[in-house]
């Protein structure tokens, strides 16, 4: 199974790294196969800059960024990507802000000359601001008695407390409101910065012609950021249950502990073992124990959550309430035996070979590869690591694995939140 | 910033790209062939990654239930995962996972498909399986019980425990007072409890043959090599004769417009929408589904529709607003208009203003520039969606599933383009009230006869 490994063509080769005139640096992908290029950027920042007490300004400021720039009011900007086809869209995550541009390589230039207004010149005009808090407080709304978001944020909340991550990114109902233009425009100025940005380009353009661009749209943003110091982010709760009651047949799980690292020498084999636990697919265990034998849940998985800052294992399922009880008593058996136990070989040997083998699937679309590349240097990941990947897995071995499991389930005790109605949890 | 939730329920594809977020195919050269057998054969190319999407597509979906047996298209697809003699279960999904390939299986009103990714070498392993679950699959009752309780589970995630969710289902069962379209794809509860081992059986026995099949096959691949791939592992299982007969009662013509409300404390924010009757692409007459898109982009596809720019920008009715047309299909179909209400704002109110913003494109038309954008977004989906051979091998199927063929798609854009502002404007008369069934998303508090209500029933008549 290592000769997987070693066949797979270098992806890495695939790459350009792109420095404008400027000194700002791209990775490119050239492929004229379609008449299409996709651009994908990161900001590092996201939610974790939001102003204390103020979470969801990094998601407002994402939102405003097409609704107006430079001469263009909100409609205007709007009807001038429509009028050339071109797909553009802004959103904040928890540690970065990240802007996606796909257009027809025809109407390239212009992407390009809209693209820079969005970044440097975003109006945030007064109306525009209203509007789009009034839709993510709908869509708060919307969501309010929904047991899956409402369970993921009772653990999200629980788990780092005092902490941004412990934060809802798009805000809550009660701050919103609170939430100032000022507040957006010195976000912008601390966290849109050529230091902290990260580019892919991917499709029909080459690299001058992209130097061009990025100098144009990135070029005349400060040099340095000023993000607001965040301190690592320990995981607490662990061994407690909380329950939101919510009237509905189902009860939505969530579960987490704290997790290991990225840049932890086992995160690797954490990874490889979290596969065998709850990888989504049809073999994982928690999907053959909660759901093929057992006809508990449509939906069980768990994963590895790694922030700049903290590191989680988080999972879910959703279940009846009469059997939410007995759900989780299977997942957390599941874990035991791998805290125990560690994985068998066979297992190890597939899951080995899933992770290997179905990389390549996120590298088949332009966004999609766009988006792994600015994910990868995000992480702090080198070119070389599109092609370390896989050879990092196959090298794992079951002494690996054993210590992984040991340190990733250790002593088996989660925090667990529950909503809906559950028995006897 | 666009706002993604919308109060409609679009399930399954449509022939529109843009349904799945991106676009349409004018590139790719498409080889199509027939096995002697019936099965239906598409490849096409995309050779920028090693990378293969295999599909097969049955055209039967949850429209074809039999009466009282809702949901058993969808629990048989759930089934199919369980196993042959030859392949016992579970065996075919651990040599995908194996190979580091994905797998999975939708279902949805007018087709069923199943579907791998993987390393294009691999191809042949997957038809291979997927030819032997056409005629050999093995269900044992201690299987059967517990994928029950699964789809029980998924429909309580689904459906039973989201009251917009909810509404949606009671909208669609009242749009559709006698075609199966108005029965939910999952099934009712109540009817998916009683479903057997036999009903699943019966149902694969009428419908998983070869005549009734589309294989499609997207990626890097030569279609000669498909196609005598598709030969070895297809080509033997055998003809069943016929393709199997979908009898859907015809809709009758609406008369009276219906208005739905699901009340219930859990809703926080309202929503509004309108499902009106339409003919879908397979149905209606030439031009006229065309027409339909780009009416449904020119009212609701985006900020500068007219419906956002209206509701939203102007009159500070609604935060969000927007128009769909669900065109793949096979019979008449649904054209969904929805808006959140800004806050304070009734949706008596915003009724009014959507009928109004109907009533002016019905009337007035639309003007040249409008038209010629829409026309650019909805023929760039074309271009944007070769980008993605899954997106494009889904698209295919789906037509072809619904009773279109390949010149039809292949028309597409051109077709779009000689949509006239005549012919929007005739479209829009498609969008009668009377063709329409309302819903109304409300917290439990304003239950009994509020401002809102009240307005309603006058509108209603």
């Amino acid at each position: 199974m290592t000769a997987l490994a070693a066949e797979t063509p270098s992806r890495a080769s695939t790459v350009q790294k792109v420095v404008s005139r400027g000194g700002v640096e791209a990775w490119l992908v050239e492929d004229y196969a379609i008449p299409l290029i996709a651009l994908e950027f990161a900001f590092k920042g996201g939610a974790t800059q939001d102003p204390i007490g103020k979470p969801g300004a990094a998601t407002l400021l994402s939102g405003l960024l097409d609704e107006g720039a430079g001469a263009y009011d909100s409609e205007g900007f709007h009807r001038a990507l429509d009028d050339d086809a071109i797909e553009m869209s802004f959103s904040a995550d928890r540690d970065i802000l990240t802007g996606r541009m796909q257009s027809l390589s025809r109407n390239s230039a212009r992407a390009f000359a809209l693209l820079q207004l969005a970044v440097t010149e975003a109006r945030l005009d007064a109306d525009s601001f209203e509007r789009v808090v009034s839709q993510i407080v709908a869509s708060l709304k919307s969501e309010a008695n929904d047991p899956d978001f409402v369970a993921g944020r009772s653990l999200r909340a629980l788990a780092y407390p005092n902490h941004p991550y412990g934060q809802p990114v798009r805000g809550e109902l009660s701050t919103l409101p609170i939430l100032t233009r000022a507040n957006l425009i010195e976000m912008r100025a601390a966290t849109f910065a050529r230091d902290n940005l990260k580019i892919a380009a991917v499709g029909a353009i080459d690299a001058a012609t992209l130097a061009g661009h990025l100098d144009e749209v990135f070029g005349r943003l400060p040099e340095e950021p000023s993000l607001n110091l965040v301190v690592p982010a320990v995981f607490f709760g662990t061994g407690t249950r909380h329950v939101d009651r919510i009237d509905v047949p189902q009860s939505a799980i969530r579960f987490g502990r704290e997790g290991l690292a990225r840049t932890d020498p086992d995160f690797v084999p954490a990874m490889v073992v979290n596969h065998i636990l709850g990888g989504g697919i049809f073999s994982a265990r928690l999907f053959r124990e909660v759901r093929e034998k057992r006809g508990l849940a449509y939906s069980v998985y768990s994963r590895l959550v790694t922030y700049d800052h903290a590191a989680m294992l988080y999972g879910g399922t959703s279940t009846k309430n009469e059997r939410a009880a007995e759900s989780m008593a299977v997942i957390e058996k599941e874990i035991s035996s791998l805290s125990d136990f560690g994985p068998t070989e066979e297992e190890l040997d597939k899951a080995k070979k899933y992770l290997i083998g179905s990389y390549a699937l996120r590298f088949d679309t332009s966004t999609k590869i766009a988006g792994q590349l600015v994910h990868l240097q995000s992480e702090g990941y080198g070119v070389e690591y599109l092609d370390e990947r896989n050879r990092l897995i196959a090298a794992v071995t079951m002494e690996d694995a054993e210590r992984a499991s040991k340190r990733l389930f250790g002593d088996t005790k989660l925090l667990v939140t529950v909503a809906g109605n559950p028995e006897g949890v | 910033m666009s706002f993604g939730k919308t109060a409609t329920a679009r399930e399954g594809v449509s022939l529109n790209p843009s349904a799945q977020g991106q676009g349409k195919p004018v590139g790719p050269a498409i080889t199509q062939a027939k096995l002697a057998n019936g099965l239906d054969i598409v490849v096409i190319p995309d050779r920028r990654a090693p990378v293969v999407t295999h599909m097969v597509w049955y055209r039967n979906g949850s429209a074809d239930d039999p009466p009282g047996k809702s949901g058993i298209a969808h629990f048989l697809e759930h089934l199919m995962f369980k196993g042959t003699k030859a392949n016992p279960r579970g065996k075919f999904s651990e040599l995908v996972a194996d190979l580091g390939g994905q797998e999975n299986a939708f279902t949805s009103n007018d087709y069923t498909a199943y579907f791998q990714r993987v390393a294009k070498e691999h191809l042949g392993i997957c038809m291979e399986y997927e030819a032997d679950r056409m005629k050999n699959l093995v269900l044992t009752d201690d299987v059967v019980g517990p994928e029950r309780d699964v789809v029980l589970e998924e429909r309580r995630m689904r459906t039973d425990s989201d009251p917009s969710n909810q509404l949606n289902e009671a909208v669609q069962a009242a749009l559709f007072t006698q075609h199966p379209y108005g029965k939910p794809i999952i099934g009712w509860s109540h009817e998916i409890e009683g479903l057997e081992r036999a009903d699943a059986l019966a149902y694969y026995d009428r419908f998983y043959t070869p005549e009734n099949a589309i294989l499609v096959v997207a990626g890097d691949v030569d279609p000669k090599d498909v196609i005598g791939l598709a030969e070895k592992y297809y080509g033997p299982v055998p003809a069943r004769g016929e393709p199997p007969n979908r009898f859907r009662p015809r809709e009758p013509e609406p008369r009276a417009h219906r208005l739905v409300t699901l009340f219930d404390e859990k809703v926080e924010q309202p929503s509004h929408q309108s499902v009106f009757l339409v003919p879908s692409y397979k149905s209606a007459a030439p031009g006229e589904a065309e027409a339909l898109e780009v009416l449904a982009h020119l009212l609701g596809g985006g900020q500068t529709s007219l419906l956002f720019k209206t509701l939203v920008m102007d009159g500070k009715l609604a935060v969000a607003a927007g128009a769909h047309y669900q065109g793949t299909a096979v019979d008449a179909t649904r054209f969904y208009v929805f808006a959140v209400p800004a806050k304070g704002v009734g949706l008596a109110a915003i009724d009014a203003a959507v009928d109004a913003a109907i009533a002016r494109v019905a009337s007035l038309g639309v003007n040249e520039p409008e038209l010629r954008r829409a026309k650019t977004r909805l023929v760039a989906e074309a271009v944007y969606a070769q980008d993605n051979q899954a997106t494009l091998a889904h698209w295919y199927g789906a037509s072809l599933a619904s009773g279109l063929s390949l010149a039809d798609i292949a028309q597409w854009p051109e077709r779009i383009e000689a949509v006239t502002p005549d012919g929007v404007k005739k479209a829009a008369l498609w969008l009668d009230k009377r063709r329409s069934v309302t819903g109304f998303l409300l917290p439990a508090e304003s239950h009994p006869a509020s401002t809102d209500t009240d307005a309603i029933h006058s509108l209603a008549l």
